[in-house]
């Protein structure tokens, strides 16, 4: 499975390539706007153009994406697909209590996190050594919050919480609570 | 010894309160509450990036950091834009459909109310630590075991005289489109609403019997903003009401079950009304005033002007039904609102700002060459900060990369912070540049110089900012989380360095506009005007 942090590569090499062209192009016009013009109008033809190049930008990014990032049409789909192993999770009083057993995962098993909550809204996130983020989801009290993952790569992840839930509870920190082994 | 004279009177003693009329004193009473209340946010911002670069617990306890961080949105959309925002439409409403505002006593009692309450409520949380943050996710602003039970009913009680305030806003600009003055012929109403919301544009479209627009493009953007803010105080009013009754019960020593109100259900109801003020009435009240700049710049007619008026029309009930992008992690929440809603719906915006963006360059375009005015170097900012923020919400808009961006720092950075400080902000900076000689009667820039400084430190200092959160956000750094073993400190200092930018370009541009009209200038808008005229103007 493609790696999020493949992706997230992916999106910064795209957004900052866009990011120094829309100031470029802005720079231009900037200066460009207090010179003398030829007097050619822009043709409404121009306009239609963009406006469809607006449509196929919005549009394509999501099909892209649903292509090409695997835990899109997993997550949509989750209900269907069965997990080699499912962990359940409580959070109460800002804390976070894991199954007594350490969480072993072997490399390439799907796994389905069942997060639930006591008393208040809370984040459920996985984090790598580094601190880059794996997957986060909300997680809300009255429901069985699940996110369903598949691991490729072996090491130790961190969990904490995503979400305020007062400043009681900037400790929801469970270090090297999820372990992936070959 | 001069610069204390000009301190005081102001550049050349050519600003006189005197000569103001009602509607421009009342006008420049929002502007002054708003441009106080932007102040105090940026400097409560600045105090908050030094925070994350050292987390200083002795001086500033978690509490207080997140009472700060409760506060600081909500009195830069209410306190701050809001005022502005409300003070110019008040006044450009009855100026572009030249007729009296219908009461200029109810404006300034808006001004009371979004000023006051701002006040009430910043001041409840900076007291008593009440930081349930702007987003309330049930059940923590009911959460009385963390948070002070008279903080949280002074706090839901400044919220709610901010939105009595916007009610009476909304009402203040519906009745001066629609009523006929003293001596004037009947109005229409029913044709005014009509073109108002944008009705009789989209009739333009399809018909070959063009109709002439009863009201101008920039009052029919106001209108169709101001539903928004309308639903926007009915859903926020609600919502303190439900967090009253579990305050006032919690007095009498009742503890109401938490689990009555649906957690989901409640973040669906909050989001949609939440997102007509993010997702609203700012893009199309920036949109709107996009247009009314560039027309004003360039006396020129809008390039492609029914369709800007459709747009406006569509980003209208686009942002009622986007909401549930907010939700796109939330696992409970059905997949196909997140897919029609969260990424679909979402990316109209793109198309509706986008068009909204090329709308406003072909308008200066057509009129090469300008000259490059504080009002158009800030229009261009504007435009700049919101062609960077509108595709960054794009992609977060996205299942796929919500699951690693959701509650980073880039949904704030690149998104959030480049939206509201480089385009909205700089937008409105625009109109105050254009709109200052006009309201204070040909008053002088003490300095353009300090307009230039004030003009890049917070071009450079805004999107540098947005641009270092969002690069620690990619990298894994939550929003609304202290990190207290230097994380991310290289990216927390350049972010720090850029924030400080934007304080010194506010420092220069308040120093600037008070050295132009002199602290008695200030002190005068203050005083009840002695010209007994309902007109925008002296004179007209």
């Amino acid at each position: 499975m493609v790696d999020s942090s493949l992706v997230l590569f992916g999106q910064t090499l795209a957004y900052t390539l866009y990011a120094l062209a829309i100031m470029a192009v802005m720079g231009w016009f900037g200066y460009r706007v207090t010179k003398q013009g030829k007097g050619r109008d822009i043709k409404p033809a121009l306009f239609y153009t963009f406006v469809g190049f607006l449509v196929l930008a919005g549009v394509s990014l999501h099909i892209i994406t649903h292509e090409t990032i695997p835990w899109k049409p997993m997550d949509l789909n989750r209900s269907a697909i069965k997990a080699d192993k499912t962990f359940s999770i409580n959070i109460a009083n800002q804390k976070f209590i894991l199954p007594a057993e350490k969480m072993v995962i072997k490399k390439g098993e799907t796994v389905r996190f069942n997060v639930t909550s006591d008393d208040l809204t809370y984040g459920f996130g996985l984090f790598r050594t580094d601190n880059s983020m794996v997957f986060q989801m909300q997680v809300l009290p009255g429901y069985v919050n699940d996110i369903l993952w598949r691991f490729d790569k072996a090491g130790a992840y961190t969990i904490r919480s995503t979400e305020y839930s007062g400043p009681k509870g900037i400790g929801m920190i469970e270090k090297n609570a999820v372990e992936v082994v070959e | 010894m001069n610069l204390i004279h000009t301190f005081l009177k102001g550049e050349e003693g050519l600003f006189r309160p005197d000569s103001l009329t009602p509607m421009q004193k009342m006008t420049l009473r929002f502007v002054v509450v708003g441009l106080l209340y932007y102040g105090l946010v940026a400097l409560e911002g600045m105090i908050m990036r030094t925070y994350l670069v050292k987390p200083v617990v002795d001086l500033i306890p978690p509490t207080q950091y997140y009472a700060i961080l409760t506060a600081h949105p909500l009195v830069g959309i209410f306190g701050s834009t809001y005022s502005i925002v409300f003070g110019a439409f008040l006044f450009l409403v009855p100026y572009l459909m030249k007729k009296p505002l219908w009461s200029i006593k109810i404006g300034n009692w808006i001004c009371g109310l979004v000023g006051g309450g701002t006040f009430v409520f910043w001041l409840s949380g900076f007291i008593t630590h009440y930081a349930p943050l702007y987003t309330l996710y049930w059940p923590l602003p009911a959460d009385f075991t963390q948070f002070s039970l008279w903080g949280g009913i002074f706090f839901i009680t400044g919220i709610a005289l901010v939105m009595v305030g916007t009610v009476l806003f909304v009402i203040n600009i519906f009745k001066t489109i629609t009523y006929t003055p003293e001596g004037m012929a009947k109005q229409p109403v029913g044709a005014l609403l009509g073109s108002a919301l944008g009705l009789s544009g989209f009739r333009n479209l399809f018909s070959k019997d063009k109709k002439e627009h009863l009201v101008s493009l920039p009052v029919a953007a106001i209108a169709r903003g101001t539903i928004d803010t309308a639903l926007n105080s009915g859903i926020i009013l609600f919502t303190g009401v439900l967090i009253l009754v579990y305050m006032i019960a919690a007095v009498f020593g009742v503890n109401l079950k938490h689990s009555a109100v649906d957690a989901l259900l409640y973040k669906n109801w909050f989001w949609w009304g939440l997102d007509l003020i993010a997702d609203g009435l700012v893009l199309i009240f920036v949109a709107g005033t996009w247009y009314l700049l560039a027309t004003l710049i360039t006396g020129k007619k809008l390039f492609m002007e029914n369709i800007a008026r459709a747009a406006l029309f569509v980003e209208m009930v686009v942002s009622w039904t986007v909401w549930s992008h907010h939700l796109m992690s939330d696992q409970a929440q059905p997949g196909i609102l997140k897919v029609v809603s969260g990424e679909m719906v979402t990316a109209f915006e793109l198309i509706t700002q986008g068009l909204a963006f090329f709308i406003t360059l072909v308008t200066l375009w057509s009129a090469r060459p300008l000259r490059m005015t504080n009002p158009l170097k800030f229009l261009l900012g504007g435009l700049l900060g919101f062609g960077l923020a509108v595709p960054a919400g794009i992609i977060q808009a996205d299942l796929g990369l919500n699951r690693i961006l959701h509650n980073t720092q880039w949904i704030v950075g690149p998104h959030v912070h480049v939206a509201v400080l480089v385009g909205l902000t700089m937008t409105l900076y625009s109109a105050v540049y254009y709109l200052f000689p006009v309201l204070t009667n040909g008053a002088k820039l003490y300095s353009e110089k300090l307009a230039n400084v004030h003009f890049w430190c917070h071009l450079l200092g805004g999107i540098g900012m947005g641009a270092f959160m969002g690069m620690a956000g990619l990298q894994g750094m939550l929003r609304r989380t202290i990190y207290f073993e230097g994380e991310f400190l290289p990216f927390m200092i350049l972010a720090a360095l850029a924030g400080s930018l934007i304080l010194v370009g506010f420092a220069a541009f308040f120093f600037n506009i008070v050295m132009s009209v002199g602290l008695n200038g200030v002190i005068g808008i203050f005083m009840p005007s002695k010209l007994k005229t309902k007109d925008p103007l002296p004179g007209k």
